[in-house]
């Protein structure tokens, strides 16, 4: 959050501390939720992001266990240490919440990420795209005369590079799916 | 959460039998089953199915209310004076909005809570059909949890839940929103003991370890104190008592916030008084200067803290909460433990007792003996008036006057309500009901009423502001309808007094709209309704006027003219540390300034 830019002394005015004390070393965490698959729970889950002010760089959700009506929602989320903490313990006390953990920091975790890419072009942009795709171990799902749609998983930073290059080969629209995240090792 | 607050007596009969019936009745069934007495509520098109089922049995008494809101602050009355869980029922719609701020109220100060609306019949959901709102939708950020239940069938396991999230961990106010064709339907029903278990099981039980070291803190301490709060009230009366025993027999020094007042006697010798904003100079210099802060239900609020930074400086910080995010939010302590802090308490005062009951008495005697320097400072004291009744004066009456009776006190938010938390004394826990987290104006008065209708007998005075008297006005139906002997002991300023003295101190004096203008005739009022009125203007009348309200067999509303440009001290500025509090005789030279640099 960028600070506000008070006065000095103006927060005595104020019925609030207006300063902020908090510690700026932020960090990426990736949180898996372990949820009840009833309605609404994905909106108290949003709902506790933005109403506390927290941040989402990006969400999944699916139900994983059908008879058990389990679903798993993976957020990959910043903050200090302090906030990530914050952030933990208000999800679990969420009631139809089963269980938090923190990829990033209690566990070796793999992230996937999958994303459709359509890139318009013809000629050498093109050719290279489809060059360029192949090193990336992107498959073509969808080609007219003048266009590619790529599908392409890994993690979130291979994604970010794949776009990066197509780009300037015509990249047009881009779909992405958001992480998902499992512990390595059992 | 103690025996108490989960607490209500399952009847008798054997649950594994299971009987049809409407959804309508099933509510009504369950409340039954959970050993609900009186619910709070307003009827609508769409609840009145279930008004048909109360309309058809005895059992369960209905407050008929004014307004929806002051429906939540009775049943918030009625759930802080008994420990059991309060209980709502609304319509659809303006009913469920107009539940808003009680909901938000009791989920700040974690108050258990049973609330149900009325909602469209499951096929016109999303349709925009009259009196439709999105409850579950507006009240998911107001409520610990809530439910739209569209299954007959799933109603009675939903009660039942419902009353376990309420009163189980950190309690709090629920919903269950309620489509009228599901209270038409018929269910089967399934009694508290058969239904379904939820797996929301808080952690209640202390680690072991964590209690040791505790006990090794206490034992060491030179400068100890105990912070306490709500949390202490919520765990029952017998952790009260408990905390009283461990505070008495270790001879430490114990602070309170506005939520906690009563769980530790205030005729207690440990006893310093309220910290905070405008809490004892005493109790907040020794928060600051204290090397041993046992924090025991309470959660580091903006309003005790001060400035975040400053906060004392040199202590170690034990943190016992049922609420694992209420540890480490706002300061970083050095020993947190999650735990009922009932449990927390008698497993300490015991291991404490088994290793030979040690503190560092020397030390603690010279700790006293500055605490007892800071008492002389005399911090509440107030120029008296011969002429005008003072608020603290009045408040000071009060007390005096009531003194030895099991009072009930409710408050309305504002300088009065400060006032009343410095010059009235608790000795009992759940017996001094004020919002504190939300700050609600217009929740004593109602609340008031929730504490009369759950003891018919005693004495239950609402020390309110004139302006916040009257945002829930309309309840003096109320108290007439069911008798209800509420006393209304309104000390009118004439001013949003607490909105003046900021403005006054910290806005150049500049009044910007915080005068009552337009007032009615409080006795007028009270005679309309068919109270007693009662007026006071000068001091040498005000005794035999508080003992007229006192005696009276009904509802009293008392307009007590009291000095309109008092201010409230102590006070801590915000963004100050608890060691640069303002009494009154510095709030000139702040005004001017000098206290700004
Ligand atoms: C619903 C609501 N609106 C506004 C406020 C802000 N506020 C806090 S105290 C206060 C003035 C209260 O005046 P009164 O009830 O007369 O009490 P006094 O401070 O004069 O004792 C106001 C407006 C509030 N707390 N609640
Ligand atoms: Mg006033």
């Amino acid at each position: 959050m960028a600070a506000l830019n008070i006065g000095t002394g103006a927060s005595s005015h104020s019925a609030y501390d207006l300063r902020d004390h908090h510690e700026t070393a932020e960090r990426s965490h990736t949180l898996a939720v372990i949820v009840d698959n009833e309605a609404g729970v994905l909106a108290r889950v949003i709902g506790l992001f933005s109403g506390r002010g927290y941040n989402i760089d990006s969400l999944t959700v699916a139900e994983i266990d059908h008879a058990g009506h389990r679903s798993r929602i993976t957020v990959v989320t910043r903050g200090t240490e302090a906030v990530i903490e914050q952030i933990r313990a208000q999800l679990s006390r969420i009631v139809p919440v089963h269980q938090v953990t923190d990829l990033t920091t209690e566990a070796v975790a793999v992230e996937r990420e999958l994303a459709l890419f359509k890139v318009q072009g013809k000629g050498d942009a093109r050719i290279e795209a489809l060059r360029l795709a192949e090193i990336f171990r992107a498959n073509v799902v969808d080609s007219t005369l003048e266009s590619f749609v790529f599908e392409i998983t890994g993690a979130p930073e291979k994604i970010d590079a794949f776009a990066d290059l197509m780009r300037p080969l015509g990249l047009i629209d881009v779909a992405r799916t958001g992480v998902a995240a499992l512990a390595r090792g059992v | 959460m103690s025996e108490q607050m989960t607490g209500a007596p399952v009847a008798q009969q054997d649950r594994m039998t299971q009987e049809t019936m409407t959804g309508a009745q099933i509510v009504v069934r369950a409340l039954k089953d959970h050993g609900v007495d009186t619910i709070f509520g307003y009827p609508g098109g769409a609840v009145l199915p279930i008004y048909d089922a109360i309309f058809q049995q005895n059992d369960i008494r209905h407050i008929l209310v004014r307004h929806e809101q002051a429906a939540v602050h009775m049943a918030e009355g009625y759930a802080r004076s008994t420990g059991k869980p309060g209980v709502v029922l609304v319509t659809s719609g303006p009913g469920a909005t107009n539940a808003v701020t009680g909901l938000t109220d009791a989920l700040m100060d974690s108050i258990p809570l049973v609330v149900f609306s009325g909602q469209v019949p499951t096929f016109m959901i999303g349709t925009d059909a009259f009196q439709e709102a999105d409850t579950v939708g507006i009240t998911r950020p107001c409520t610990k949890h809530n439910w739209l239940v569209k299954e007959p069938d799933a109603l009675a396991d939903t009660i039942h839940q419902a009353f376990t999230v309420a009163t189980s961990g950190r309690p709090g106010p629920v919903l269950i929103d309620l489509p009228k064709d599901v209270q038409f339907a018929t269910a089967t029903y399934v009694g508290p003991k058969a239904a379904k278990p939820g797996h929301y099981r808080p952690r209640t039980e202390p680690d072991p370890q964590a209690v040791e070291r505790l006990v090794e803190l206490i034992e060491r301490a030179e400068r100890p104190v105990f912070y306490t709060g709500g949390g202490v009230i919520n765990a029952g009366p017998e952790a009260a008592r408990q905390m009283t025993e461990l505070v008495e027999a270790t001879g430490f020094p114990i602070t309170s916030t506005l939520m906690g007042l009563g769980a530790y006697p205030a005729s207690g010798k440990n006893w310093l008084g309220m910290l905070g904003m405008h809490g004892l100079y005493e109790a907040n210099l020794a928060m600051h200067d204290c090397d041993l802060m046992i924090c025991l239900g309470a959660r580091f609020d903006d309003r005790i803290t001060g400035r975040v930074s400053d906060f004392s400086p040199g202590s170690v910080k034990v943190h016992v909460d049922i609420d694992p995010s209420s540890i480490n939010k706002i300061i970083r302590v050095d020993l947190p433990i999650v735990a009922d802090v009932g449990k927390l308490i008698a497993a300490a005062l015991d291991l404490w007792k088994a290793r030979g009951s040690k503190t560092n008495r020397a030390a603690i005697e010279g700790w006293w003996k500055q605490i007892e320097g800071w008492k002389k400072i005399n911090c509440l004291a107030y120029a008296g008036s011969e002429t005008t009744i003072k608020p603290q004066y009045a408040l000071e009456r009060l007390e005096a006057l009531t003194r030895g009776r099991d009072r009930y006190i409710t408050t309305e938010v504002g300088q009065h309500q400060m006032w009343a938390a410095q010059f009235l004394h608790f000795d009992k826990p759940n017996r001094w009901m004020t919002s504190g987290g939300l700050g609600t104006m217009g929740y004593g008065f109602p609340a008031s009423i929730g504490v009369q209708i759950a003891h018919p007998e005693a004495l239950v005075i609402n020390v309110a502001g004139e302006a916040s008297w009257q945002m829930n006005v309309q309840e003096m139906g109320t108290a007439t309808q069911f008798f209800a002997p509420v006393k209304q002991f309104i000390l009118n300023n004439e001013r949003l007094g607490m909105v003046r003295q900021w403005q006054e101190l910290l806005h150049g004096e500049r009044y910007s709209q915080s005068w009552s203008e337009s007032l009615p005739d409080f006795v007028k009022l009270a005679e309309a309704y068919g109270w007693k009125g009662i007026i006071c203007s000068d001091p040498k009348d005000l005794d035999d006027a508080i003992m007229e309200m006192i005696d009276y067999d009904g509802p009293v509303l008392f307009d007590c003219l009291v000095e309109k440009h008092e201010n409230c001290f102590p006070m801590i500025p915000s963004g100050k540390p608890h060691n640069e509090m303002l009494l009154a005789a510095d709030a000139e030279a702040f005004k001017s300034g000098a206290a700004l640099v």
